[in-house]
């Protein structure tokens, strides 16, 4: 197994005739991932790429589709409201990809969540993907925007705040010979809807996943509290990367989560409290995984 | 995004949180206009920039301090005169300084206690904090150290907002009983109302004062807007003074760049923020210094990288490029034409050092090796910072 989504799981896409969904869609049926439907309001009965139907409505798209999760590609003004659909439609999982939704819109979000049994992951995040069994790993289940061919099945789970420092660390995973059980990544917004600590828990409990690599980054406390569970419960072992080390406080480093203040979220603080929980640190990104290649021989 | 203290009166006075009565001026003569319509007690001048530590500034033309006290009128408009158009140091513009444009006059008050209010969204919760204390005017952070039982944190439900009951548990905790409480409490709801109608990330009122008069206001606040509203907040767009913003991080955002300026000398470009943060890391951790952040994002055009270097090559003291992209799904052949193109549209003299990696590379690398520019490739990131580090020394 993997976590979150197999290769049999039924995606659905918001947005997906707009031109960031429309490539992204395209790209994930390329991968054989199972994309059922497309939800564009006022386009309900038309087709994509003449095979998977639009709807108006989420909860038209799961009726009649059977899709539980989602991939967001709504622009910001409207994204939060596109979440809250996939939520009162029942999905189990919607993925938000979408970069600049206000943080108070975000803010409700997670309040109007409480206590429905979807959970959300991102908002602006590359999405994730469960690597298939076929050439490039295809045949896998891609949502959202990482490049499907670096991928690999296999053992370890990613997780991250970032985008590209995920590809990296897949890169150097394939290149090595290690596939990858799921790889997620949560966002770098402040506020989002999965946290480094959830997805830790579910690669726990995965029997297909035997280790982990955990990317950080500067800014609030998620990666501190996901290693202060790990030194107590996690029983595999885990590689870590932490970005920011240079950058100035006060500054947003590109991310709206990304960011120094009064002392607090510093790359230092996190890196000292990977390693009292035993997880090996990765000194520099092109490190990741031999890191974990190094822990899993220890 | 930041705006100016006069500013945030502004935005004071149109959501009903007391602060001391005054008006920003653009020359001498207005400084004295607005002082002869205050109160009759003593004024307060303050030069208008963004940076902090004003008072203990000094202009480049010897003048000494940004804020000042004076008695009368004329007072207020020789003092304005010694401040527009001067250029004032404090410890956090570095060196250059800020030259200043306006001024703001108000009536000074006599203070009788300085307390600390702030709203700010927690990240661990999601909710709206409030973060009182009755050690205002001083650096919170230490307070929140030393003794952090004299901070009150109190969690907002965003649905129902800041309600009354909990306007008073913060008004009692400060100690603003009578007919303060009242003050206080009027004064919180309208600050809460405030923050979440302009979409602020951040509220700080420091020092909140109780006057010896026995009024409360909001003497000096600093706000932090989300960058990500900003579409829906055209009234604290317009605030924006691109002139206190690093020239660069202006022309960058006029591309879609992400570009934060650092003092170092080897300049980096990168999609992706993670992996651009991590690529300043590595290049301090092969023995060089960084001289910028920069996301050209995930895409990674053309016209991006163009761009990108066009600003980066602005920076006089950058003596180094190192370029560092995984190219997902972008075609790495197309960027490294784009890095071709851009290197000779800008006649490029100093060491160059190309990292590409991902779809298509091979392409891409032959085309940077045929491309006849001075380049070298890295083999991986860290290989690539050793390399720029050495081609920089070197030079």
């Amino acid at each position: 197994m993997s976590i979150l989504v197999t290769p049999d799981t039924k995606v659905l896409i918001q947005g997906i005739t707009g031109s960031f969904g429309a490539r992204h869609a395209k790209l994930s049926l390329d991968y054989g991932t199972k994309v059922t439907a497309g939800v564009t309001p006022g386009k309900g009965g038309q087709l994509f790429e003449n095979r998977v139907p639009i709807f108006d409505t989420v909860d038209q798209a799961v009726r009649e589709t059977g899709a539980t999760v989602s991939a967001v590609f709504v622009p910001p003004p409207f994204a939060a409201d596109a979440i809250l659909e996939g939520v009162a439609a029942g999905l189990e999982l919607v993925v938000a990809i979408t970069e600049g939704i206000p943080v108070m819109d975000m803010m409700r979000v997670k309040e109007a969540m409480k206590g429905s049994k979807t959970r959300l992951i991102g908002p602006n995040c590359p999405g994730l993907v469960t690597p298939g069994s076929g050439e490039k790993s295809h045949g896998g289940c891609r949502i959202g925007i990482a490049p499907g061919y670096i991928h690999k099945k296999g053992n370890v789970g990613v997780v991250s705040r970032s985008g590209t420092l995920t590809y990296e660390a897949v890169w150097q995973l394939t290149t090595r010979g290690y596939g990858q059980s799921t790889c997620v990544g949560i966002g770098g917004d402040p506020i989002n809807g999965t946290s480094h600590l959830d997805v830790l828990k579910m690669f726990n409990e995965d029997p297909e996943t035997e280790a982990i690599i955990m990317i950080g980054e500067i800014g609030g406390t998620a990666e501190e509290e996901a290693a202060a569970w790990a030194a107590e419960h996690c029983r595999k072992p885990i590689a870590g990367f932490i970005a920011g080390a240079t950058a100035p406080e006060g500054r947003r480093m590109g991310h709206a989560g990304a960011i120094v203040s009064g002392g607090h979220g510093t790359a230092a603080s996190k890196i000292a409290a990977l390693r009292a929980a035993g997880i090996e640190i990765a000194e520099t990104p092109s490190d990741m995984a031999d890191a974990l290649i190094r822990r899993m021989k220890r | 995004m930041n705006i100016h203290e006069f500013q945030a009166r502004e935005l004071f006075a149109e959501f009903g949180v007391a602060t001391q009565p005054g008006r920003v001026a653009n020359t001498p003569e207005e400084a004295e206009k607005v002082a002869s319509g205050l109160g009759k007690g003593k004024l307060v001048v303050k030069a208008q920039i963004h940076a902090g530590g004003r008072g203990k500034g000094t202009f480049k033309n010897g003048f000494k301090g940004g804020v000042h006290l004076c008695d009368t009128s004329a007072e207020a408009r020789d003092l304005a005169s010694k401040m527009i158009g001067q250029v004032l140091v404090t410890h956090q513009t570095g060196p250059e300084g800020k030259e200043v444009g306006k001024i703001f006059v108000g009536e000074a008050v006599d203070i009788a206690r300085e307390l600390y209010f702030a709203i700010l969204i927690d990240r661990a919760t999601s909710v709206p904090v409030v973060i009182a204390s009755t050690e205002g005017g001083v650096d919170i952070e230490a307070v929140a150290e030393k003794s952090p039982e004299k901070i009150l944190r109190l969690p907002v439900n965003p649905f129902l907002g800041l309600m009354p009951y909990q306007t008073r548990i913060i008004a009692s905790s400060l100690g603003l009983t009578g007919p303060l409480m009242n003050q206080a409490a009027k004064l919180f709801a309208n600050l809460y109302r405030l923050f979440i109608e302009r979409d602020c990330s951040m509220v700080e009122v420091n020092p909140l004062v109780v006057t010896t008069d026995g009024r409360l206001m909001a003497l000096d606040a600093k706000f932090n807007f989300d960058d990500n509203a900003l579409y829906r907040q055209p009234s604290i767009v317009a605030m924006r003074d691109i002139t206190e913003e690093d020239p660069r991080e202006v022309e960058a955002s006029k591309h879609s760049l992400n570009y934060i300026g650092l003092d170092g000398n080897i300049a980096c470009l990168v999609n992706g923020a993670g992996l651009a943060m991590a690529t300043m890391d590595i290049i301090q951790h092969a023995g060089g210094s960084p001289a910028n952040f920069l996301d050209v994002g995930g895409g990674a055009s053309r016209e991006q990288v163009a761009s990108a270097f066009r600003i980066i090559l602005a920076d006089t003291r950058v003596k180094g490029i190192l370029v560092n992209i995984f190219g997902g799904i972008m075609d790495c052949d197309v960027i490294a034409h784009g890095i071709v193109e851009a290197a000779k549209e800008t006649g490029l003299s100093i060491p160059l050092v190309v990292r590409l990696e991902g779809n298509n590379v091979d392409a891409g690398k032959k085309t940077l090796e045929s491309s006849g520019l001075k380049l070298e490739s890295g083999q991986n990131i860290l290989d690539a910072a050793q390399k720029i580090v050495a081609a920089v020394k070197a030079a």
